[in-house]
């Protein structure tokens, strides 16, 4: 297991403040993205804790969803390794692979909602495809999951017929329905307004706390990362390669690398720089 | 020197409110500055003055090392001002002069600097020119490329019915219910003209033919052995290709654009299984029998200009089309409305699945899913005269 504090893609510059504790769940090792000739990130090394709540963060198009793409078995990796718990993402195949991926869930940035597909029916797919759940069981523990995520009363609308920001909750719902151990959320606040992004912070840090699940979460919202964030990687689209991991809070306080600390306090500090 | 008309009694009509236009006069100051004297009101639907004059003058003056702005009779202005600044900029760079805007208004030197704050992103988007033999082999590499996704979508596509054959196969009985609805019966409206119509249009052509020697009794061999052999099959595949094909792909390019066949990936279900199976199943299950109805609606068509036109009996063409047929036509016509529905619902699913990014995506899935389904339809049915020829069929 690499540590954390000393990994062998550190640069001159860059943080380096995250915790040991805990046991590790995913572990990133020497992980390059590419897409062809294209790399888009190279030499990422980290490891998330059973618990956490892992925020990926980093300006636009610098390959945070790409990461969590190949975090989650879409993207295979140009090299470098995911490993989930014990096993690696990008080793095992067939039903193996199938059983691992199902161990994860995730809320795309746009619902992804199956849109044939009631709410309920979208939430009751897994289960009937992957549990020995009769069709009355199904119903209730579909209805149960929507209710958890405030969706009570909605189960027969269809994704077009709601909100964004229900479409949004209703894709955390599904993410949660085979009781995975992580779920990732890519962008959860994007397109949404300021009181239903915080109530969507809040629900990742209530299913946390209940339910003990590994949460990655993809974003650039600062507020919402510095107040649910324990865990996080910096990717920088310049050097393209990480550039901090810790906790938001600890590298705002103290990470003296420039672009960070830039990216955590929204360009204030050169703007202050300026006007000095 | 002096081009244009005089600003000094424009200044009184400043205060009107009716637009004047934007006037350009370029004027030799002192110590080798020329000066860019602006008039008018430059609102951005303004045609802008041309900046031809400045280069003129540049040319035609080798001593000038600096422009200058001089913009204190204006009027009201909009981005046309900025604008033309910017092309006066571009010109003081290629002809390596320093350029004044003091006399610019204030707002109008902080948009410049505001738009020179980035510098231009270099050409790095566009791809580097390319010589002859690297672009054919390019193109053949891209070739190859496709004729391989191909072959692995097919391949995926097997796989998942080996599947289904063993009893393991993840996909929605309902879901394949509702496409067959959908790629069946709905379609018979379409079926039923366009086979009634070639029926006739074959009887027709047949018929003048025949009339010549007497023969119109062969009409019915003539439609019969066409509808069953060739015409049942290709026509209700086309028709196919152009109303289900182009569906699948609108519904799985649609599904790809929105992450929804990523969350299939994600929860370890193959979209080959659930999306494409009941896809090609539904047009395998579906293709012989509106082929079959297509040749009797065609055959019916052929009997109405018969009997209507060319003075036969319904009994005559009845039994001289039942001569005619043997099993065997039928079982071409049938054997190939399989392979064609399997063409059809794989060029579909694919185009659909190969979407990507954007609305305009989906569009050129539904438009490459007929091409691709008509095409390999055409083609397929040459393979078929050229073997069944050969096994004397």
């Amino acid at each position: 297991m690499p540590s954390v504090s000393d990994p062998s893609a550190a640069a001159t510059t860059g943080c380096w403040a995250a915790s040991s504790e805990g046991e590790p769940h995913i572990v990133v090792r020497d992980l390059t993205m590419a897409y062809g000739d294209f790399v888009v990130m190279r030499d990422l090394n980290f490891t998330i804790r059973r618990g956490d709540v892992f925020i990926i963060m980093g300006g636009s198009g610098c390959g945070k969803s790409t990461l969590m793409r190949h975090m989650i078995g879409l993207n295979r990796p140009a090299k470098g390794q995911v490993l989930i718990g014990r096993d690696s993402l990008w080793e095992t195949e067939g039903d193996a692979r199938a059983g691992l991926l199902r161990r994860l869930g995730v809320m795309y940035q746009s619902g992804a909602l199956w849109s044939a597909l009631t709410l309920l029916e979208n939430v009751a797919l897994p289960l009937q495809q992957f549990t020995a759940l009769g069709p009355a069981a199904i119903r209730e523990f579909a209805a149960y999951k929507l209710a958890l995520v405030g969706l009570a009363g909605f189960e027969d609308y269809y994704p077009s017929q709601i909100s964004g920001g229900m479409q949004k909750r209703a894709g955390v719902a599904r993410a949660m329905a085979l009781d995975p151990e992580v779920l990732f959320f890519d962008e959860p606040s994007a397109g949404l307004d300021p009181v239903s992004a915080y109530r969507l912070d809040e629900l990742i840090l209530e299913l946390r706390d209940s339910l003990g699940t590994t949460m990655v979460v993809v974003t650039h919202e600062l507020d919402s990362l510095l107040s649910i964030g324990s865990n996080s990687v910096y990717l920088d689209v310049e050097t393209r390669t990480m550039a901090a991991q810790g906790a938001p809070k600890v590298l705002l306080e103290r990470c003296q690398d420039a672009k960070v600390q830039a990216f955590l306090t929204r360009g204030r500090q050169r703007a202050e720089e300026r006007h000095a | 020197m002096q081009k244009g008309p005089a600003l000094e009694s424009s200044d009184a009509e400043a205060m009107s409110s009716k637009p004047r236009h934007p006037t350009l006069v370029v004027e030799r100051g002192a110590a080798g500055v020329l000066i860019l004297r602006l008039g008018g009101d430059w609102s951005v639907s303004s045609a802008l003055p041309a900046t031809a004059s400045v280069e003129e003058e540049i040319a035609g003056e080798p001593a000038v090392t600096r422009l200058a702005i001089d913009a204190s009779a204006i009027g009201a202005w909009g981005s046309a001002l900025p604008v033309f600044l910017r092309g006066v900029q571009h010109i003081a760079d290629r002809y390596h002069l320093a350029l004044d805007t003091e006399g610019a208004p204030v707002g109008v030197r902080k948009l410049l600097a505001l738009a020179a704050a980035v510098p231009p992103r270099g050409a790095a988007l566009s791809a580097p020119e390319r010589g002859f033999l690297a672009r054919v082999g390019e193109r053949a590499l891209h070739v190859h490329d496709e004729v391989l996704g191909f072959l692995t979508f097919l391949g995926e596509t097997i796989v998942a019915f080996g599947a289904l054959l063993r009893g393991r196969a993840r996909y929605r009985r309902a879901e394949l219910a509702l496409i067959i609805q959908e790629a069946g019966p709905r379609a018979l409206p379409i079926v039923s003209l366009i086979s009634f119509l070639v029926g006739l249009i074959l009887a027709f052509v047949g018929a003048i033919q025949l009339a010549r020697f007497g023969a119109q009794i062969y009409i019915a061999d003539l439609v019969g052995l066409a509808m069953a052999r060739e015409m049942g099959a290709i026509m209700t595949g086309i028709i196919m290709a152009g109303r289900t094909g182009a569906a699948f792909a609108a519904q799985l390019g649609t599904m790809q654009v929105n992450q929804e066949i990523d969350a299939f990936r994600t929860l370890g279900i193959a979209p080959a299984e659930f999306l494409v199976l009941p896809r090609v199943l539904a047009l395998v299950l579906m293709m012989p029998v509106l082929t079959i109805y297509s040749i009797l609606v065609g055959i019916a068509g052929g009997l109405i200009v018969s009997v209507g036109l060319f003075d036969l009996t319904l009994v005559q063409y009845w039994e001289e089309t039942v001569a005619s047929l043997t099993l065997t036509q039928f079982a071409v016509g049938l054997t190939k409305s399989v392979v064609f529905g399997v063409l059809v619902a794989v060029a579909g699913c694919r185009e659909g699945m190969r979407a990507a990014g954007s609305a305009a995506a989906v569009g050129d899935a539904a438009t490459a899913a007929v091409v691709t389904g008509i095409v390999s339809i055409v083609v397929a049915d040459g393979i078929f005269a050229v073997v069944l020829n050969a096994l004397g069929f």
